[in-house]
């Protein structure tokens, strides 16, 4: 097992937002997290990527074979954990190169490999550009700055496509996308997907998950996972909302 | 700002600084304090003629009559002038000719410092003068410059071999009279660079001194003098370290750039003096008055510097644009950490017509640091058509430190245009998490950050040292993230 979360409790300055969550993640699986606006989604998302502030007050995030809630941030990034923002962050005068060639070769050097050669390094650029369709326009500016919504979450899946994470957590990325780039998200999460690795995609949206097809999709309500299904259940939500669900998960 | 941000600001900000060592060489010491014997003592020791006494007795006389300034933003205990060492010199007095005859210890202090003063071994395109406390101990590639008329040597080299230049041109940029720690300066001076750059030529080497503030209890107070010739080229850099100490040392230097018609001066400064420790204690005052006059028309002088060190930093390295058409230019980051304090920026005094003047000042503040820009834009009546812009941005890390922007304004005529522009903001918790969700340490995150915020500054400086400067700024906030 990849990811296996047992009764997770999660505090923000003293609040309980998550309360009591399990989800087990394989290799080779997509998973959709779906659910009301403030369930939780995104702190579950910053609870496993070990975000400053998200206090785990009770259970545990096993990542193959390793209780990682103590380990810090950048460290579950070099294990191969990424997330694809739901609000990417600017960071002015750090060009995008610069920045992937840092954290390429961060994460080279966790794994005791030398830096990346600057001719691989441009080449592989070159390469998961076309990936994910992404114009040198964007990628010779700095990361995300003056980007617009649908080219921020674009250039979230570019950086994933060149990390090649274990495990890849998409929140909300289908979100602000246009069709064309909803599609071409979907192209590059498809290309990335293999037997080694695994996703968890958050969204609200039945529409993505038709492009990249979930093994299961879950909806979280009030911060616990409510009920669990097929890619049908995707389908029940978009027709009949979460009123239902609430009233299950009220009992 | 969250505690939690706050706590990792902390932890990052707890850089050593790499330059503290002190090496043990014998000194030629002036006795302690200061009077006109003193000034006596300096002046034979370095065999001066008659006139270049005179000048620091002026000077000293000068001095005697002025307060020590105070300023609103820098605090520090009174300075004990009668308790400084005006003059160090390494014993084994170096001749300046072959490198076999620079004292071992001298050289490999450089080495350490990653200043190679071994042609074979120094990075091509860059000719150094060495300059430790009080003495120039080596200024290399003289003899690929005199090729193309140029003279680069130390100042008291100039003031024996070229005394007709340097009378003409020594004070006149910043006279003696200009403030307290210039009159200082001019009476107590002890080595430096000169720098002459001929008509019509471009020198093929980039030129540095490298300042280095060894024995204890010591000021040290070099100056330097850059003259281009019309249609005259050369960038300069300067770069400075200083040993540990728990007392604190004074540096008061003054330097002069003069460019006739069409030259160009870019003076960069990367100033590494050390700051003090954690706690505020010791550290160098850097008071220092750099002025360069755009004398001839179509000239051009354009400072950058890169400040991480001293305890105080006090400059304002400045342009008086007399020239029509003549060009001023300053590019400035200042990064303060712990108790450092810095009030820094420039003035552009606007003389002649259609000049233009461009201010980019980049302030970083960390732990309980404090780091000022002070600036005046002075376009005076004759200045018809003239320009500046101003652009004075502040960093934050944490919510301990301070930044203060203190633009002084005065146009005098109305065809002319002065914009200004400022910012505050801060390293965001959003920010560093993103870094880390990609596998970089906070550490490395916030030296990738700052390096961004300043690349505008940064890009200005030659390639050689752009690097260095790069590592200096991380470095210097080492242990200080959030
Ligand atoms: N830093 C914070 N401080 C206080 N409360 C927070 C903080 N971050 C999140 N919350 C609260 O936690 C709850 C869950 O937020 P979260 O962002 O995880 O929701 P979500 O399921 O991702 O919602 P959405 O679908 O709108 O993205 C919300 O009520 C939110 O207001
Ligand atoms: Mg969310």
């Amino acid at each position: 097992m990849l990811l296996n979360i047992k009764n997770l409790t999660v505090a923000i300055e003293g609040k309980e937002i998550i309360k009591g969550l399990n989800l087990q993640v394989n290799k080779g699986e997509v998973h959709a997290i779906m659910g009301p606006n403030g369930t939780g989604k995104s702190t579950l998302a910053a609870a496993i990527t070990g975000r400053e502030g998200y206090e785990v007050t009770e259970g545990e995030i096993w990542y193959k074979d390793q209780n990682i809630i103590e380990m810090d941030a950048d460290e579950r990034a070099n294990l191969g954990i990424f997330l694809s923002f739901q609000y990417p962050v600017e960071i002015p005068g750090v060009s995008m190169t610069n920045f992937m060639r840092t954290a390429i070769n961060a994460q080279r050097e966790y794994r005791g490999l030398p830096p990346m050669p600057a001719g691989e390094f441009l080449k592989l650029m070159e390469e998961k550009k076309k990936l994910v369709d992404i114009h040198s326009k964007l990628t010779n500016r700095s990361v995300n700055e003056g980007f617009s919504g649908g080219e921020k979450k674009k250039n979230e899946i570019f950086q994933m496509a060149l990390l090649e994470p274990t495990l890849a957590i998409l929140d909300e990325t289908d979100s602000g996308l246009d069709i064309d780039a909803l599609r071409t998200v979907a192209k590059g999460v498809n290309e990335l997907r293999s037997e080694e690795n695994a996703f968890v995609v958050i969204t609200h949206y039945q529409r993505l998950l038709e492009y990249i097809v979930p093994d299961f999709v879950h909806v979280m309500y009030d911060g616990k996972i409510v009920k669990s299904g097929s890619k049908n259940l995707a389908l029940e939500l978009e027709d009949k909302g979460y009123e239902w669900l609430k009233e299950q998960s009220l009992v | 700002m969250s505690d939690q941000t706050n706590n990792i600001l902390d932890e990052v900000t707890k850089g050593e600084y790499k330059f503290g060592f002190y090496t043990d060489i014998e000194n030629d010491l002036a006795p302690r304090g200061l009077t006109e014997d003193t000034i006596r003592f300096i002046s034979a020791k370095k065999e001066e003629p008659e006139w270049m006494l005179e000048f620091r007795l002026k000077a000293f006389r000068h001095w005697q009559t002025l307060e020590e300034p105070e300023w609103a933003h820098l605090h520090h205990p009174p300075i004990d002038f009668q308790g400084i060492i005006y003059f160090a010199a390494p014993k084994k007095k170096p001749q300046l000719s072959s490198l076999d005859e620079v004292d071992p210890e001298l050289l490999e202090t450089f080495d350490k410092l990653g200043i190679s003063l071994d042609e074979q071994k120094r990075l091509a395109g860059v000719a150094v003068d060495a300059v430790i406390d009080s003495v120039s101990v080596k200024t290399t590639f003289q003899d690929t410059l005199a090729k193309h008329g140029i003279i680069f040597c130390s100042f008291s080299e100039a003031v024996k071999n070229h005394p007709e230049l340097v009378k003409k041109y020594m004070g006149t940029v910043v006279p003696y009279t200009d403030n307290y720690y210039a009159a200082l300066n001019s009476a107590v001076f002890s080595d430096g660079s000169f720098c002459y750059i001929p008509k019509g030529v471009r020198s093929p080497l980039e030129l540095s001194t490298y300042f280095r503030i060894n024995a204890a209890n010591t000021g040290q107070f070099e100056r330097t003098l850059i003259v281009a010739e019309a249609g005259g080229y050369v960038s300069y850099m300067e770069g400075c370290t200083a040993p540990m100490r728990d007392e604190n040392q004074l540096h008061a230097a003054i330097v002069e750039i003069i460019t006739m018609d069409n030259a160009e001066v870019k003076y960069s400064t990367v100033q590494n003096w050390y700051p003090g420790d954690k706690q505020g204690k010791g550290g160098v005052y850097n008071f220092v008055t750099k002025r360069g006059l755009c004398k001839g028309n179509r000239s051009k002088i354009s400072w950058t510097q890169v400040e991480t060190g001293s305890s105080i930093t006090w400059k304002y390295p400045s342009c008086v644009l007399m020239g029509d058409n003549s060009i001023g230019e300053f590019y400035s980051v200042a990064v303060t950490n712990n108790f450092q304090q810095a009030d820094t920026g420039t003035k552009m005094i606007h003389l002649g017509k259609n000049t233009r003047s461009t201010i980019i000042s980049k302030g970083i503040s960390a732990g309980k640091s404090n780091n000022s820009y002070r600036g005046l834009v002075k376009i005076m009546p004759g200045a018809i058509n003239s320009r500046n812009f101003s652009q004075c941005d502040s960093l934050l890390l944490g919510d301990k430190c301070g930044a203060h922007t203190f633009p002084y304004i005065d146009t005098r005529n109305q065809s002319s245009i002065v914009e200004h522009e400022a910012t505050t903001s801060k390293i965001s918790e959003d920010q560093l998490f993103y870094c880390n969700q990609r596998g970089i340490d906070t550490e490395k995150a916030i030296g990738l950050i700052v390096n961004g915020y300043a690349k505008e500054v940064l890009n200005k400086l030659p390639m050689e040292f752009a690097v260095e400067a790069q590592k200096l700024l991380s470095i210097t906030l080492e242990g200080s993230v959030g």
